[in-house]
C-alpha cells in the first residue's frame, strides 16, 4: 500500500512509520506544523510542533529513507482545535483537545489529502489495535490511546494502519533504539500541546477575559465565594475555589457544575459528584452493535471503565442513554463517552447531561 | 531524476570542484606571515582579481563572505548604520516588497532594533520595480535603497540601472541582490553603478557556504563581525581559501559562458512554458514575460496547491519548488505573489521550474510527462 506517516517527531510515530516501511509499504513522511509561531526548541514534555520536532521527524524520514514533508495546517489546527477548545469551556463543558485533534485535523483534513493525494491510507503511532475495521486497546494499558480514537468513523478506520497496537512501550523504545532512530529516547509528550506551561485556567484567562460570578453552595444556596471565570472550573475540581464560608459539616467541597449563563460555580460534597446515569448526543459507531447493550463505557483518557447498559436516548439528538452500574465521579458535559466490548471499542458519542 | 530548482542550487562546475580539491590539500592561513601563509594569500587575492574581473569591479570592492544572506545583512544593516553617523538623522530604507528574506529580514531588524523606518516599494503585477516609485519615495532622510537585480521566485529583471540613477540623484547609497542575477545575466558592478552587489557561488556552479559583497571603495559600511580586520575591516575572518578559489573558477566560467548557456535556457524555457501552457490551458504564467532570467519559468495552476504538485511530482522523480525554501518547510502564500497582486489561494498555487547549465530537454519531457495527471490529482485535493 502507499502509505502517509504522520511524523510527530515522537518516538511512537518513528516507529510506527519504521514498521510500515518493514511490512513492504510505500510509505511519505509528512509533519503536520500545528503551530502558526513554532517555538524554537521544545521544552521537556510540554508544547508542541517546535521546529526541534519538525527536524526529529525530518530525521527519522532520512534513516528509513522515505520523503518527507511539513503540512501547515496551524490555521485548521486553530479554528478547529484551538477556537473549539475555548468555545466549548466558555459554554460551561470539558472538551478534550487531543480527541477533537484526531477527529478533525489527523483523521479528517490529513486523511482526506492523503486519499486525495493518491495515498490508500495513514499510519500512526498511536497505541491501538486495528485488524479489519476493529479498534481495541493497546496491549500496554498505561499507554492505550483507544480511548481518542473512538471519534473515528468505518470509513476513516478501513484507511488507516495502526502498527503499535501489539507493543508496549518499552518495546518501541527498544525498537527505535535498533534501528538507530534518534528519537529512541525522547519524553512523552502530554498535557495540552498548545498550552506550553500548563497553565490551562491563565490560558482560558487570557483567551476569555475576566467573567467574575458566585460560587453557590449547593446544599444550602448560600453564595460562599466568588470567582473570575466560571470556565476555569471543571466538574470534580476541588482546587482554586478560595471559598470564604466553611462547608456545614466542614468536609471538602468539589465543583459540581458550572453554569456560563449565570457565571455561577455550584460546588457540594463529594457524594453530590456521583453519576449513575449519562444522556450524550449523536453516537459515531466503529463497530456497531443493536441498542439495548450491556457493555462498558469510559468517560476521559486513562479514566475508569464502567460497565453500563445503553438504550436509545429520547429526543431529537438519538443519543444515548447510559446506565452505570457502579457511579462515576467528577463527569462534565462536554467529555466523550466511549463504549467498550472487552477491549474493543464499539463507538463513541459527546455527554450533553449527567444525572445523579 | 528530473532537476528543475537551479535557482535553489546548482551543480557545482567540474572546473570548480578542482580549484577546490587543489587548494584543500594545501596548509596555510592566508593572514599567516611565513611561506604557507603567503601561498594562501596568493591564492586568495589571485580569485579576488578574478571575481573582480569577472563582474567589472576593482579587487578593493571584493569582500568575500559566507554567501548571500551575510551579504545582504551586511549590505543593508552595515550601510545603514555608517549613514547614520556624523549627526544626520537618516532612519529610512528603501526596500521593494519582492526581496529575498535576508533582506527583507534584515530590513525588519533595523526597524524593530535600530529605530530605522521602512518604506516598502512596490511592485506592479510583473513584479517590476518602476524608477517613478522609487523616486516618490526618495528623500534626504534615507539611509539605503535596496532592490533585487533579479528576481528568485518569479525572475523578473529590475531596471537596475535606472533605479541607481534615480538613488544617486538623491545622494543615496544603492544595494542589489544580484544571486540569481550572475551567470544568467550579464552583470556588470562599474557600469551598472550600484554601489553594493550581492553574490553567492552555489547560484552559478560555485561551492555552497561562499559568496561575496561588492562594495565600492567610497561606501562606508559597519561590519557585522569584528576580528582580525580581513576585507578592508568590514568582515573579520580567516579566509577560506578554497572555498574561494572555487568561487573564482565558477564566476570566472560562468560569467565567460553567460551569453551562450542564457541564451540555450532561454530557448529551453520557452519551450517549457509552451508545453506546459498547451497541457494545462488554465496555468498562469507569472512574472515579466520579457524581462526575466532565462532558466526560470513560474506558474500558478489554478485550483491545485504548491504543496500537492510538488509532492506528487517528486514522487514522479521531478524536483521543483513552490518558490523560495524555508528553514522549518512551512509554506506560506509568497510574500512576492502577494506584493504583485494574487490573492493568497492563488499564491499557494504557485510552482517554480527553474534550470540552469547542467539542464536538458530530458528535464523538461520528465516534467511534461508527469504534469497533466499531477494536476488532475492536486485538483482533487481538499483545500485546507
Amino acid at each position: 500500500m502507499r502509505l502517509l506517516a504522520a511524523l510527530s517527531g515522537g518516538v511512537d510515530s518513528a516507529v510506527a512509520a519504521a514498521l510500515a516501511v518493514d511490512a513492504g509499504h510505500d510509505v511519505t513522511g509528512v509533519h503536520l506544523a500545528l503551530s502558526s509561531s513554532p517555538a524554537a526548541l521544545r521544552s521537556g514534555s510540554r508544547g508542541c510542533c517546535s521546529r526541534e520536532d519538525a527536524r526529529d521527524a525530518g530525521r527519522v524520514a532520512d534513516v528509513l529513507g522515505i520523503p518527507f514533508y511539513v503540512w501547515d495546517l496551524a490555521e485548521r489546527f486553530r479554528a478547529d482545535v484551538i477556537d473549539d477548545f475555548v468555545a466549548e469551556y466558555a459554554a460551561g463543558r470539558t472538551p478534550n483537545p487531543c480527541l477533537r485533534c484526531n477527529e478533525k485535523i489527523k483523521f479528517t483534513a490529513v486523511l482526506d489529502r492523503a486519499l486525495a493525494l493518491g495515498f490508500d491510507g495513514v499510519v500512526t503511532g498511536h497505541h491501538a489495535a486495528l485488524s479489519d475495521g476493529v479498534l481495541t486497546r493497546s496491549v500496554d494499558e498505561a499507554k492505550d490511546q483507544s480511548y481518542v480514537l473512538a471519534v473515528l468513523t468505518p470509513e476513516q478506520l478501513a484507511s488507516t494502519v495502526l502498527p503499535l497496537g501489539g507493543l508496549r512501550k518499552d518495546e518501541v523504545r527498544a525498537l527505535a533504539r535498533e534501528r538507530g532512530l534518534g528519537v529512541a529516547d525522547k519524553a512523552d509528550s502530554h498535557d495540552i500541546c498548545f498550552i506550553a506551561d500548563g497553565d490551562t485556567a491563565g490560558f482560558l484567562r487570557s483567551a476569555l477575559g475576566p467573567a467574575p460570578g458566585p460560587v453557590v453552595d449547593a446544599l444550602t444556596g448560600a453564595v460562599v465565594g466568588t470567582h473570575d471565570g466560571a470556565y476555569a472550573f471543571t466538574v470534580g475540581q476541588r482546587r482554586g475555589l478560595a471559598l470564604t464560608v466553611p462547608a456545614g459539616d466542614g468536609r471538602p467541597r468539589y465543583v459540581l457544575s458550572v453554569t456560563p449563563v449565570t457565571r455561577t460555580v455550584t460546588v457540594g460534597p463529594a457524594s453530590a459528584l456521583d453519576i449513575c446515569s449519562l444522556v450524550t448526543g449523536p453516537p459515531v459507531w466503529s463497530s456497531p452493535r443493536p441498542l439495548p447493550l450491556r457493555c462498558s463505557v469510559q468517560l476521559r483518557a486513562h479514566g475508569m471503565v464502567h460497565d453500563c447498559f445503553v438504550t436509545a436516548a429520547s429526543g431529537p439528538l438519538a443519543g444515548w442513554q447510559l446506565a452505570l452500574d457502579t457511579p462515576a465521579r467528577g463527569v462534565a458535559p462536554g467529555q466523550t463517552a466511549v463504549l467498550y466490548d472487552g477491549p474493543t471499542v464499539l463507538g463513541s458519542a459527546t455527554l450533553v447531561s449527567t444525572h445523579p | 531524476m528530473a532537476y528543475l530548482d537551479h535557482a535553489a542550487s546548482t551543480p557545482m562546475l567540474p572546473e570548480a570542484v578542482a580549484a577546490v580539491c587543489a587548494v584543500m590539500a594545501r596548509p596555510g592561513n592566508a593572514s599567516s606571515l611565513h611561506a604557507a601563509g603567503r601561498q594562501a594569500r596568493r591564492t586568495v587575492e589571485e580569485s579576488r582579481e578574478a571575481l573582480a574581473a569577472a563582474l567589472g569591479g576593482r579587487p578593493s570592492e571584493v569582500l568575500f563572505t559566507g554567501g548571500g544572506t551575510e551579504s545582504d545583512n551586511l549590505a543593508v544593516k552595515g550601510i545603514f548604520w555608517a549613514r547614520q553617523d556624523g549627526g544626520v538623522a537618516r532612519p529610512r530604507v528603501l526596500a521593494s516588497a519582492v526581496e529575498h528574506h535576508a533582506v527583507l529580514d534584515a530590513v525588519e531588524w533595523l526597524v524593530a532594533h535600530e529605530g530605522a523606518e521602512v518604506t516598502w516599494l512596490e511592485a506592479d503585477a510583473l513584479g517590476r520595480v518602476h524608477p517613478e516609485v522609487l523616486e516618490a519615495a526618495l528623500g534626504d532622510d534615507v539611509a539605503l535603497v535596496t532592490v533585487m537585480w533579479a528576481n528568485n521566485e518569479v525572475g523578473t529583471v529590475q531596471p537596475v540601472v535606472a533605479l541607481a540613477e534615480v538613488a544617486h540623484r538623491f545622494g543615496v547609497p544603492f544595494h542589489t541582490d544580484a544571486v540569481q542575477a550572475v551567470g544568467q545575466l550579464p552583470v556588470d558592478f562599474a557600469s551598472s553603478g550600484v554601489d553594493a552587489l550581492t553574490l553567492t557561488g552555489h547560484k552559478f556552479g560555485g561551492p555552497l557556504g561562499v559568496g561575496a559583497l561588492l562594495l565600492g571603495r567610497d561606501v562606508a559600511c559597519t561590519p557585522l563581525l569584528h576580528g582580525g580586520g580581513q576585507e578592508r575591516d568590514v568582515r573579520s575572518g580567516t579566509f577560506d581559501t578554497p572555498a574561494v578559489a572555487g568561487l573564482a573558477a565558477a564566476a570566472t566560467l560562468a560569467v565567460e559562458r553567460q551569453p551562450v548557456v542564457a541564451r540555450n535556457l532561454a530557448a529551453l524555457r520557452d519551450d517549457l512554458v509552451r508545453r506546459v501552457r498547451a497541457a494545462i490551458p488554465d496555468a498562469v504564467y507569472n512574472g515579466d514575460p520579457v524581462d526575466r532570467l532565462p532558466g526560470n519559468a513560474h506558474f500558478s495552476f489554478p485550483g491545485c496547491e504548491g504543496d500537492s504538485l510538488l509532492l506528487l511530482l517528486d514522487a514522479r522523480g521531478v524536483e521543483v519548488s513552490t518558490g523560495s525554501a524555508c528553514s522549518s518547510g512551512v509554506a506560506r502564500p509568497s510574500h512576492v505573489l502577494v506584493a504583485m497582486g494574487q490573492d493568497p489561494e492563488t499564491a499557494r498555487s504557485s510552482l517554480r521550474f527553474s534550470l540552469g547549465h547542467s539542464s536538458t530537454v530530458d528535464d523538461v519531457d520528465a516534467l511534461l510527462d508527469a504534469l497533466p495527471s499531477v494536476v488532475d490529482r492536486a485538483r482533487r485535493v481538499p483545500v485546507r
